[in-house]
């Protein structure tokens, strides 16, 4: 035990400077060690690569929609029904084309998703302070805490008819239906995601001098961020259905057609074809955007804190 | 903080002036006639009775005590997370606090995580980056600084937390069973580490642990805690010269003293 044996040279009283040395040396000791140790342990973070990505991620969905077309035809052929009630994969690909070639069918798409996104930003803005004051402040939790998870779960086309009669056939009623649904999502992720904050991290935010609105902005509300970011994904889902039902059911030659307007349409003309193009679309976008900026949003923040497993 | 009586002195100040120049507080942490009882099932229940203790200006005191001794409770006092029940306590400055977990953010770097600290603190933003460098060579963790807490090992993440700690540039440095969830060999080396720190660095350090050689492996001081409610039953003076090292003799020997009185302590419980 070479430790012992220099404590016991330094008990005996060695010289000042054989004692500058020895530290010297056992500090240099010490740094290897550390550094060993280090190297040992350090968890090593790789990127998948893209070929294991395609197998793995890209791979199945194509697999799987492929087999909901063969199937589809398979009906179609065998036909078990009337052909205006299943139209064939072909006819919806000709109605597809044929809005493509009159330049309607990117004028649908954009008059919901520019509503749709429009909405979602306005609920963004009134929801996440409403859920931070859930969340900090008990009083306001308790008088409209219960409220806001109940209005979760009431169908949002339930708004349609008020919405209608109170701001009548126009934008600003889609956006009070989109509001109405997706504000107490985007809150209620928030006021979940802060009460999942680890007192551990507010313990020691506390000691660091970070209280009250310090505390809010420096620990807060990032640790929320998770739950924050769930709370927006589900808002999105909330405003797009919302807004599917509102012009699904308010529709008026002055609103615009979106894709809620061309299935009605398509109903009114009796064109399944029409039906379909539309209830693809509409499932399409919420796939899309969904796709493009909330998952990827969600994966790099977990990812960034270690909280994605990967298998 | 009413009832607590804080004192607050300048922690700007070069820590290593102020020792030469031994200025008006003799104390880095006063613990006076406190304790602190909390509402549980059969009424309040006493955890803390009468405890006084002082931390003189650099000097490394450990708690030490078996579990329900509340010296946790004791920590966490001092913190300022808590108020005591009776009794006063003092410090020179607010205290850092170390805990058993890292208690690292996650969103931010190990770097950031120094670097809000500092900002806390009330460190200029141009002068942040190259303290929190400093304090990160302090740890031995120079490539950490981007890094991100998952990416770290746990000794690398304790280390992490105390350089953080350190950033708060307090005069008392609380450490409650900092090491406690780590493997042996890591811990073994952290022990080197913070008495190289606390001697490089001239900071009071109160450190509560269950661990009798760890204790007397890094103090000046031992303070045994009994338990139910935490008195403080007895101490000792540590002299035995650093570096130690836990398998000494003399660290043995001692520790097999404390580990006598502490297990009599325990065994007075089983008495009823």
């Amino acid at each position: 035990m070479a430790s012992t044996e220099t404590s016991a040279v330094k008990d005996g009283g060695a010289t000042g400077k054989a004692d500058e040395e020895e530290g010297v040396r056992q500090n240099a000791d010490l740094a290897g060690l550390e550094a060993g140790l280090d190297a040992l342990d350090t968890v090593q973070t790789k990127r998948t690569p893209f070929r294991r990505t395609f197998v793995e991620k890209i791979f199945p969905p194509i697999v799987a929609v492929a087999l909901v077309l063969v199937v589809w035809q398979v009906l179609v052929w065998a036909e078990v029904t009337d052909s205006y009630k299943l139209p064939a994969p072909s006819a919806v690909w000709d109605e597809v084309q044929e809005a493509w070639l009159e330049g309607t069918l990117l004028e649908y798409i954009w008059t919901s998703v520019s509503r749709g996104l429009l909405g979602f930003l306005m609920a963004l803005v009134i929801g996440t302070p409403l859920g931070l004051l859930v969340a900090r402040v008990k009083f306001v939790r308790a008088a409209i805490g219960p409220i806001l998870s109940g209005l979760q779960s009431l169908p949002s086309v339930a708004w349609v008819p008020p919405a209608v009669l109170w701001l009548g056939l126009n934008d600003s009623m889609m956006y009070a239906v989109i509001l109405l649904g997706a504000v107490p999502s985007i809150a209620n992720g928030l006021v979940s995601g802060v009460d999942q904050v680890p007192p551990l991290f507010l313990r020691a935010g506390r000691t660091m001098g970070a209280t009250g609105l310090r505390g809010t902005w420096h620990i807060v509300i990032p640790a929320a961020l998770p739950g924050y970011l769930a709370g927006l994904k589900q808002g999105w889902a909330f405003s797009w259905r919302s807004l599917m039902a509102a012009e699904i059911i308010a529709s008026s030659p002055d609103l615009g057609v979106g894709l809620g307007q061309l299935l009605e349409n398509g109903r009114t003309a009796n064109s399944m074809p029409m039906v379909f193009l539309a209830i693809l679309l509409i499932l399409i976008v919420g796939i899309a955007i969904d796709l493009l900026i909330f998952s990827p949003l969600e994966r790099w923040v977990l990812r960034s804190r270690g909280l994605l497993v990967k298998s | 903080m009413s009832s607590q009586e804080v004192t607050t002195v300048a922690t700007a100040l070069a820590k290593t002036a102020d020792a030469e120049a031994g200025t008006s507080v003799e104390y880095a942490a006063r613990i006076e006639h406190v304790s602190k009882s909390f509402a549980g099932p059969a009424g309040q229940q006493l955890v803390l009775d009468d405890i006084t203790l002082d931390v003189a200006p650099g000097e490394f005191v450990t708690l030490l005590g078996a579990s329900g001794c509340g010296k946790s409770t004791l920590l966490n006092l001092v913190a300022g997370l808590d108020k005591p029940s009776a009794g006063g306590i003092s410090t020179d400055g607010r205290p850092a606090l170390m805990f058993q977990e890292h208690a690292l953010f996650p969103w931010l770097t190990a770097g950031k995580n120094i670097e809000l600290a500092l900002k806390l603190r009330g460190v200029a933003k141009a002068d942040r980056r190259s303290r929190a460098e400093e304090l990160l060579q302090l740890v031995r963790l120079e490539g950490a600084y981007g890094k991100r807490v998952h990416e770290l090992s746990g000794g690398m993440r304790q280390r992490v937390a105390l350089a953080r700690a350190l950033a708060q540039d307090s005069r008392l440095l609380l450490m409650d069973e900092p090491f406690a969830a780590l493997d042996a060999i890591t811990r073994d080396v952290l022990h080197d580490e913070l008495t190289r720190i606390w001697r490089e660095t001239n900071v009071s350090v109160l450190f509560v642990t269950h661990n009798v050689r760890e204790a007397v492996r890094l103090a000046e001081r031992v303070v045994l805690l009994s338990s139910r409610p935490g008195r403080v039953a007895r101490e000792w003076t540590v002299d035995i010269p650093q570096p130690r090292r836990i398998e000494d003799p003399a660290v043995a020997e001692l520790s097999v003293e404390i580990t006598e009185q502490l297990r009599g302590e325990i065994r007075r419980h089983g008495q009823h």
